[in-house]
């Protein structure tokens, strides 16, 4: 292990160790600390110039009643919701099939699509921004979430089936070639011998494209305008624009927008620390 | 022959039968291929094209030739692009020391450093739109964190957000917060991953501290490090959301990025110029190709190694 285990080392060290990594960790959150005061503080503490001091009472149900009862927040957050999910779908079931044919099978040009996968998961969104804008337009699905929603799927194939691919190659290759011996269909091994298999990289996946949809700004911008299909990353904006300078409010409506996937990393951690660093270790 | 003619357990006539194993690939790759040449890769080719057009977006594009680059090159908020972009390249690549240094003091077996590991990845997980507004409360000049710690130490106040000169680094500094974390998280399982018995042999040889980790350690943390290069790269040249969040490309126009530049010019109120947009998304897309270029060159080299 390295560095060496601080349980060798002597007490005193060990203990200053001890003390050291919470106060390291209060100032690596302190800007997010700091939002999370100014939500439960009232609207007098910031007209009397109290930024910092401790809240002069609480105000934190007030606060987030607000969010909830009196704003589109709770319309943004559905349409989060309504966006993410069927992107996660989408996007899970049509990389299981492409990682299945790439990681599986050997015909010609197989790396090839692969690397068009891969290289198209890098490509910067403003090339794709203007057509896949007309596009959508072209179909009547612009300020949609459908319209995002497809759009979604087919960016996020490309990471999915890097990630997909390169999990199926790890399999037992024997496994595959056992079923093919009993003369069993390829959607048959697919279906029974590789998915169950999959889990793992499936629930890894899962985490991970939500998180990334879930914060997605840039294609909401591009593709959405309004409270009707814009998520929660567009709509803080407006919310801002709504209660300006009104900080307690915004950093409110700050902390919902983004608690969601942060309670996704907690409940799924070690899925999505798993899905984050595969190819990390050899 | 007499095979062929067998009904099969599924059903599936003798032709399908025959070629099952050739036709499959090809029929589970078609929803995924047909959805991203649809979505990714027409389009790219489309703003090629559109690069050499001028268009409203709502009329008929006009072919031009290459006029759009050529007014490129004498575009002064184009040449700040293209420097900021190099800021953030350069200035980014320091979360992944950062990320090492980070994951190397959190590298022990102590009560609760699960959680606390946990908890320094946190910034990565929240989104950028709101990474944006937490640091630009922090440079706030009035009721900035920032500033309040400098005023502490009687050092004035500074308006970064509102300086020319500091603009973007202190964005760069709010994108290096959950860039910084993810390094640490990569690298923190490539520790893990670390043959104790090298670091055993090597420190019966009398290596320690520094160049332990130099010689024996980072060179076992290869495959994390090109990981936490790929993403971090790819990271700069997309930085986009904290840029139009903070700064909306401000004071001046001295934040821009390309990505950023190539937005207001496509969908601004500044007009809808397409091709022009189009044309800086190129030239975009061509520096990023560099990088692209060699990770696939780096993967195929792996891959050949392989099965």
């Amino acid at each position: 292990m390295f560095p060496r285990p601080i349980q060798k080392s002597s007490s005193a060290w060990a203990a200053t160790y001890q003390a050291m990594v919470p106060m390291a960790l209060v100032l690596w959150l302190l800007p997010l600390i700091a939002v999370a005061v100014f939500s439960i503080k009232p609207d007098v503490d910031f007209t009397t110039g109290n930024y910092w001091g401790w809240p002069s009472s609480f105000k934190g149900f007030e606060n987030y009643g607000k969010v909830f009862f009196a704003s589109d927040m709770p319309r943004y957050l559905l349409n989060s919701v309504l966006i993410t999910v069927p992107t996660v779908i989408g996007a899970v079931a049509l990389s299981c099939m492409t990682g299945f044919a790439l990681g599986v099978y050997k015909f010609r040009g197989n790396l090839l699509l692969f690397f068009m996968f891969v290289a198209g998961n890098f490509v910067p969104f403003q090339i794709l921004m203007v057509p896949v804008r007309d596009l959508t337009l072209d179909m009547g699905l612009y300020n949609t979430k459908t319209g995002l929603v497809l759009f979604h799927v087919a960016f996020q194939t490309g990471f999915c089936t890097l990630f997909m691919r390169n999990f199926i190659r790890a399999l037992p290759f024997e496994l595959i070639e056992a079923a093919r011996v009993e003369g069993v269909a390829e959607w048959r091994i697919f279906w029974f011998v590789v998915l169950p298999l999959m889990k793992p990289a499936i629930a890894a996946l899962s985490v991970l494209i939500f998180t990334f949809i879930w914060n997605d700004y840039f294609w909401a911008v591009v593709l959405t305008q309004g409270a009707e299909s814009q998520p929660v990353t567009a709509g803080i904006t407006s919310f801002n624009a709504q209660y300006r300078a009104a900080y307690h409010l915004m950093s409110a409506g700050s902390i919902v927008a983004a608690l969601p996937p942060v309670a996704m990393f907690f409940l799924m951690q070690r899925h999505f620390i798993a899905g984050l660093t595969l190819g990390a270790v050899k | 022959m007499a095979d062929t003619m067998m009904p099969n357990s599924d059903g599936a006539p003798g032709w399908i039968r025959r070629n099952r194993q050739a036709l499959a690939p090809f029929l589970f790759l078609l929803p995924g291929v047909l959805f991203f040449l649809f979505y990714v890769i027409f389009p790219i080719l489309q703003s090629f094209n559109l690069s050499f057009y001028r268009w409203d977006g709502l009329g008929e594009p006009v072919y031009i030739g290459a006029e759009n680059y050529i007014e490129l090159l004498d575009d002064r908020a184009f040449e700040v692009s293209i420097w900021n972009n190099l800021k953030w390249l350069l200035m980014y690549l320091l979360a992944i020391p950062a990320g090492l240094a980070i994951a190397l003091f959190l590298n022990q077996n102590v009560v609760g450093i699960r959680l606390y590991k946990s908890l320094f990845f946190f910034p990565f997980v929240i989104s950028q739109v709101v990474v944006g507004l937490v640091f630009s409360w922090f440079y706030d000049p009035t009721f900035g964190l920032l500033n309040q710690i400098l005023g502490f130490f009687g050092l004035g106040t500074l308006n970064v957000l509102g300086d020319p000169n500091l603009v973007t680094y202190g964005i760069i500094l709010a994108g290096l917060w959950p860039q910084t974390a993810y390094c640490m998280i990569l690298y923190l399982t490539g520790l893990n991953a670390v043959d104790p018995e090298q670091v055993e042999a090597a420190r019966l040889d009398g290596a320690k501290g520094f160049k332990m980790l130099w010689y024996v350690i980072i060179p076992q943390l290869r495959p994390a490090t090109f990981i936490a290069f790929v993403v971090t790269i790819i990271g700069a040249l997309r930085s986009f959301d904290l840029i139009s969040i903070m700064t909306n490309g401000g004071p001046f126009g001295s934040s821009r990025v390309l990505s950023f530049y190539m937005f207001e010019k496509a969908l601004s109120e500044y007009g809808f110029r397409m091709g022009y947009g189009a044309a800086i998304a190129v030239v975009l897309f061509l520096i990023m190709l560099l990088f692209i270029a060699y990770f696939l060159w780096s993967m195929y080299e792996e891959e050949k190694g392989g099965r």
